[in-house]
């Protein structure tokens, strides 16, 4: 039967043909779309830990409750303590202590008066204890329009958007004014070593970033820190490892009921991520649904031409004895065997692609000028176990069902009027 | 008709002398608040969630358009100047050797992080030079019957568009104070007590801040020392004088 049905599609090419590219191209487009939308969403995802969340954060209960405000007060301390707890109970996660704050950054004249000033929205990275990767965790070498990294204590980076308004460059002094993490006053000055542009306005608008020891004394935050990042190793998120962790960590604190106990939470728990991902989740089911549906509607349309054009042949086969049932039965079989013709092709093609778009991506930087999201402009496709069945079971399915709608009408022929027919 | 039209002219000459009461209400309490020339000593406590700071500041005020602060402690506050001339506002800091001028929306943001803002630092007008009153009522606070005051900016550029005044009806002073926001939202509430004769006028030395939008449980100011009308000389009301 199988090899009935094989020479049958090999040897009629008009036969098998058309379907066979019309899968292969449904496959393919399905692959591609989800390596693509996978991708999109782990370089969201990626983006989001390295500037935001990280795939654990610590911080304190009474943090967590105001967590959009960055509210130093409620900061940890006695971090330096903690960060060695969590090293030592968590090896092989990355743990880094960081700041937010804010406050106004003032460009001086000679005589020291304000010449310029404006609104500064800070944060603080462990840049020069050498212990971890925060520097190429956030992008920031490349950020760089002029001037350079944060090598000494007392230097500062700003925006570009900002030295621009402000005409500010690097070896420039300026002075940042804001209140400590007790609420007094907090003047310092900083020499200005390099000036980004990130390429994402929120970001460009009036950053600035210091290091995490300088931010420290500027905030009167002796071995404290708003929050403690994590990150899993090789700087992969998951979901199962992170949540363990988290059980793990927050059960040391369960009986503690001071407002002031650390708490961790994953990167889901944070920022709205986990109706992001939720919402990309059901996007991806419904373009599959879709997808299945469309091909099916196509190959239904091709099996229906495909039968109208074997009209004569089903009918000798009829007027030779050959059951209906046998008729449709091969016709299935006939479609499966093309399906997984084309669903192999089209699998081939697409984890190619995608292969390819995972390594090199796609640079659409150039449109990314007003975008507020953080994301990289790089979008790169994510090869999964997934890939090789999100397209493939799609467009064997799709065939069967297109053949089987088509087919119901060898059901309708009548008998009797065969020889009629044929003749 | 004639009843109708007594009870209209009856009804109006008690609005008119309400109001005329009123503004007399706010004026007696402008000359217990306002001076001169005033020299102050004073502790502002700030209350915060883990803790709780306690800043002393040495002022110089004459009229509403020149004020200077000097704060003497804690350590890190110490050396920290403010000068206000006019609308303007600069902040020394001698950490840095530097004199930043605050404006705009700084001006709305927490001094030293209690339940004042800049603004309410700067605002030394009268009441009745900004606001026109109304009196609305009568309440006891504290066992002192106070008459309540609804005040409402007739000037542009006041922090808070209308305030309800409790006013201690012997001694013409506010024991309470609520400021409220252009669109009726109560911002701040200020408890005055520990009122005290200092020369021909009663003062309160002590007010407690409370900004309803923040979290904690206000700030206290408490003035240690006050002196009214005495001469201050002009030098320190420069920006040279921040320096020194």
């Amino acid at each position: 039967m199988f090899s009935f049905l094989w020479k049958g599609i090999i040897r009629d090419k008009s036969r098998s043909l058309l379907p066979v590219i019309v899968v292969a191209i449904g496959v393919f487009s399905v692959i591609f779309a989800y390596g693509l939308i996978n991708g999109m969403m782990s370089n969201m995802i990626q983006t989001t830990a390295n500037y935001q969340t990280g795939h654990l954060k610590v911080m304190t209960r009474a943090y967590n409750e105001n967590r959009g405000q960055k509210p130093n007060d409620l900061a940890l301390l006695g971090t330096d303590t903690l960060i060695l707890q969590l090293k030592a109970d968590f090896p092989d996660v990355e743990w880094t202590p960081r700041i937010s704050f804010g406050g106004l950054l003032d460009i001086p004249d000679d005589d020291g008066d304000t010449k310029a000033q404006g609104p500064a929205v800070g944060t603080a990275y462990d840049f020069l204890s050498g212990n971890n990767k925060e520097a190429e965790r956030i992008g920031l070498e490349k950020a760089i329009v002029t001037g350079g990294m944060i090598q000494h204590p007392g230097e500062i980076i700003i925006s570009d958007d900002f030295a621009r308004t402000h005409n500010v460059s690097p070896g420039d002094e300026v002075t940042f004014f804001g209140s400590t993490m007790y609420g007094a006053m907090t003047f310092s000055n900083y020499r200005v070593a390099g000036v980004v542009r990130f390429g994402v306005s929120m970001l460009d608008r009036g950053a600035v970033i210091l290091d995490i020891e300088d931010a420290r004394l500027l905030l009167d935050m002796e071995n404290a820190a708003g929050e403690i990042f994590g990150y899993l190793p090789e700087n992969h998120y998951d979901t199962k490892e992170a949540e363990k962790i988290k059980t793990e960590f927050n059960s040391l604190y369960v009986n503690n009921t001071d407002d002031f106990a650390p708490l961790m939470l994953r990167l889901e728990e944070q920022d709205l991520m986990f109706q992001t991902i939720a919402l990309m989740d059901k996007i991806m089911i419904i373009m599959g649904i879709i997808l299945i549906i469309a091909l099916s509607v196509v190959l239904w349309n091709t099996g229906v031409l495909g039968g109208i054009r074997r009209y004569n042949e089903f009918g000798v086969r009829l007027a030779m004895g050959e059951e209906k049932k046998h008729i449709y039965r091969t016709l299935l079989g006939e479609s499966l065997l093309i399906g997984f013709i084309g669903s192999v092709l089209g699998t081939i093609t697409g984890v190619a692609l995608t292969l390819y778009l995972q390594k090199y991506g796609l640079d659409y930087s150039g449109i990314m000028d007003d975008v507020n999201m953080m994301i990289d402009p790089v979008i790169r496709s994510k090869m999964t176990p997934s890939v090789f069945y999100i397209g493939f079971i799609p467009g064997m399915i799709s065939m069967l069902i297109g053949s089987a709608l088509a087919g119901i009408a060898v059901y309708k022929r009548n008998t009797a009027m065969l020889f009629k027919e044929l003749d | 008709m004639k009843k109708i039209i007594g009870l209209l002219c009856l009804t109006f000459f008690a609005a008119s002398t309400f109001a005329q009461d009123a503004e007399e209400i706010i004026m007696r309490v402008d000359n217990n608040l306002s001076a001169k020339s005033r020299i102050v000593e004073s502790e502002m406590t700030v209350h915060g969630r883990r803790s709780s700071r306690t800043i002393s500041s040495k002022s110089y005020t004459v009229g509403n358009e020149k004020s200077f602060t000097e704060y003497l402690s804690p350590a890190r506050e110490k050396g920290t100047k403010m000068l206000k001339l006019d609308k303007e506002m600069w902040l020394y800091s001698p950490s840095t050797d530097r004199t930043i001028m605050i404006s705009g929306h700084m001006l709305r943001q927490s001094v030293m992080g209690s339940d004042l803002s800049y603004e309410d630092m700067m605002e030394d007008r009268k009441l009745t030079d900004i606001y026109s009153a109304s009196l609305i009522g009568e309440e006891t606070i504290e066992g002192r019957v106070c008459y309540v005051v609804q005040l409402t900016a007739k000037v542009n550029d006041v922090a808070y568009e209308t305030q309800k005044i409790w006013v201690d009806t012997g001694r013409f002073i506010p024991l309470k104070q609520e400021l409220y926001a252009k669109s009726g939202q109560l911002l701040k509430r200020v408890v005055l007590s520990d009122v005290k004769q200092v020369s021909s006028r009663w003062y309160p030395m002590k007010m407690i801040y409370k900004d309803v939008l923040k979290d904690g449980k206000g700030t206290e100011w408490l003035i240690t020392h006050i002196e009214f009308d005495k001469p201050i000389q002009d030098h320190i009301f420069s920006k040279a004088s921040l320096k020194q």
